[in-house]
């Protein structure tokens, strides 16, 4: 009798040719595979000394300047233009400066439900709230899944999370993972694939979905994902490609390595504090933390619903004097309906900064780098001393709304009051 | 396969910025500069200490963090031969065999900096010449432990014109 399939099974089988189950390592097609300007250069440099310069399906393959971008300095200059070249040459989709975070132009244009998506940046496993088998790898793997077009893979066991209760006002998807990490620790499902489901999950919008499935590596996963429903269908619909939509679901008698049931009407807003992301504390078990700078964008939080919350919050207030205030759309279309909607005027009149669509001072490269002893509470999923360029600063994680909040106050802050 | 050398040992949770710290960005394109700088978040003098040959020993979750596979190369080029520790973050652990810099994974509390070691890859056994005991460490899978005897993937896929993960 053929066994109950988790979603990673059914998609690796689909793309293997036959059932696969947790364990094996099989060699498996690939439907899309990217690189960024930290890791491709790497990658045409391998693929130069393999000689296979050529990529399976240019459409497919996409080469992302988003790190450091724009460009601060005449090494990465040379680097983007590596990949230019490479794009030229391949015809491989080169997306420049500006255009924004490869994981949010990835949900916008590329990631469909079904799909094994390889990308050379660990946050790849955001596209999994689409319902597609997505991982982030190595340079090398992803060069020859470029020329060769497919990957090798081991097929992961899943952890099963079934989100129960009714969110709490004041706490959102964000807090939602950072609590699961805190409970089940940044190791706690290394190699293991995460599936999230239930009640809670289906009443999220597919852009709090991929703050969820984007930070599922920093439980050491190897992919997040969420089955299909009406609202990944809307999505697609919406971004012009509702022919993509498809139903990907788990097999009623799915095998999982563990279940894990979590009530979060009891909730509060979650702050991971330095060095680690499962370094969590309840806002209300945080004490006096001075903040010098709040950071709001990245791939886990800079898309619109975000950028709106922040900004109901900061409208007509003023960050605090203490307090820099960095803002940043995940990419260009992010950026103009922000616009639009007049979120980055309240941004500016607040106080802010707005840099243009990329990574930002996440990858500690630009745009906000800290000083020594400084600490910065930022939207983004990966507080690693030296993350933001500066091994003497310290990173505080949390969700849009407590970031608001906290520019407001200049410490670490509760949003619940502003709401 | 048997490797030999001095330990070097760090703490849990030892991640990719530990190991290639993002200041470091725009030497992605020149690693033997950027092996300079390996680690440096972790030990600030360890590029200087470390002898080709020696062996990294850590606690939990090393590597974790970015998909950066200039961490694991890093660390070869400074001429660590293996890695030995309780456990790895996923992407660290396929970049490296796909690199090959053959891991270990093993129970590391009794192991100490300086200690002498003696790995066998295939069968897993570690031996601490210095203080006269030997591990067991858990098993590499076939696979991987084939793209450490090719040399890496690249070495893999010019050997047979494809990934061979068939025993």
């Amino acid at each position: 009798m053929r066994m109950g399939m988790t979603i990673s099974e059914k998609i690796i089988s689909e793309h293997t040719g036959r059932d696969v189950k947790a364990g094996e390592i099989v060699v498996a097609k690939v439907d899309v595979a990217m690189v960024q300007d930290g890791t491709g250069p790497l990658a045409v440099e391998e693929l130069k000394k393999l000689n296979m310069e050529r990529v399976f399906d240019p459409e497919n393959t996409i080469l992302f300047i988003d790190h450091a971008s724009p460009s601060p300095r005449k090494e990465l200059s040379n680097a983007h233009n590596i990949l230019r070249e490479f794009s030229k040459k391949t015809g491989a989709y080169l997306s420049e400066v500006g255009e924004g975070v490869c994981h949010q132009r990835l949900v916008e244009d590329w990631a469909s439900p079904g799909q094994i998506i390889v990308g050379a940046d660990s946050h790849t496993c955001t596209s999994g709230a689409l319902g597609a088998f997505a991982t982030g790898m190595g340079s090398t793997d992803v060069a020859l899944a470029f020329a060769l077009g497919k990957v090798w893979l081991r097929v992961p066991e899943t952890y099963r999370f079934i989100l129960k209760g009714r969110l709490p006002e004041g706490v959102y998807s964000k807090d939602i993972i950072l609590h699961i990490i805190g409970m089940i620790g940044a190791d706690g499902a290394t190699y293991k694939a995460m599936e999230f489901e239930g009640e809670v999950v289906e009443n999220l919008s597919m852009e709090s979905r991929f703050t969820i499935t984007n930070m599922a590596i920093e439980a050491g996963a190897k992919t997040g994902l969420i089955a299909t429903d009406s609202t990944t269908k809307s999505y697609l619909e919406m971004r012009g490609r509702g022919d993509k939509f498809r139903e990907i679901k788990p097999d009623p008698d799915a095998v999982y390595e563990k279940t894990f049931e979590i009530d979060v009407s009891k909730l509060e807003p979650v702050v991971s504090f330095p060095h680690t992301v499962d370094n969590t504390r309840k806002i209300s078990e945080v004490e006096d933390v001075k903040i010098d700078q709040v950071y709001i964008g990245t791939c886990t939080n800079g898309r619109l619903e975000d950028l709106r919350i922040a900004a109901d919050i900061l409208k007509g207030r003023h960050r605090h004097p203490d307090t820099r205030l960095i803002v940043i759309p995940a990419s260009r279309e992010v950026f103009i309906k922000a616009m639009k909607e007049g979120l980055l005027e309240i941004f500016m009149e607040a106080g802010a900064s707005i840099e243009s669509p990329g990574c930002g001072p996440c990858v500690g490269i630009h745009k906000g780098v800290l000083a020594d002893g400084e600490r910065v509470l930022s939207t983004q999923n990966r507080n690693f001393k030296g993350r933001m360029g500066n091994p003497e600063g310290f990173i505080y994680l949390a969700s849009p709304a407590t970031a608001a909040a906290t520019a407001i106050e200049g410490k670490i802050a509760d949003p619940r009051k502003y709401l | 396969m048997i490797i030999k050398g001095r330990v070097w040992k760090f703490g849990d949770d030892i991640s990719t910025d530990h190991i290639a710290p993002g200041r470091y960005f725009h030497l992605r394109t020149n690693l033997p500069e950027l092996a300079k700088h390996v680690l440096e978040d972790a030990d600030p003098e360890f590029a200087k200490k470390v002898k080709p040959g020696d062996i990294i020993v850590a606690g939990r979750n090393f590597g974790l963090g970015s998909s950066r596979e200039h961490a694991p190369r890093i660390i070869k080029i400074a001429g660590v031969s293996c890695i030995i520790a309780k456990s790895f973050a996923r992407i660290f652990y396929r970049n490296s065999f796909n690199i090959g810099l053959p891991l270990l994974t093993a129970d590391t509390d009794k192991i100490d900096e300086g200690d002498e070691l003696e790995i066998d890859l295939e069968k897993g056994i570690i031996k601490d010449l210095t203080k006269g005991f030997e591990l067991q460490s858990q098993p590499i899978p076939p696979f991987m432990l084939r793209l450490i005897q090719d040399g890496g993937i690249e070495e893999h896929i010019k050997k047979y014109g494809d990934f061979k993960v068939e025993e």
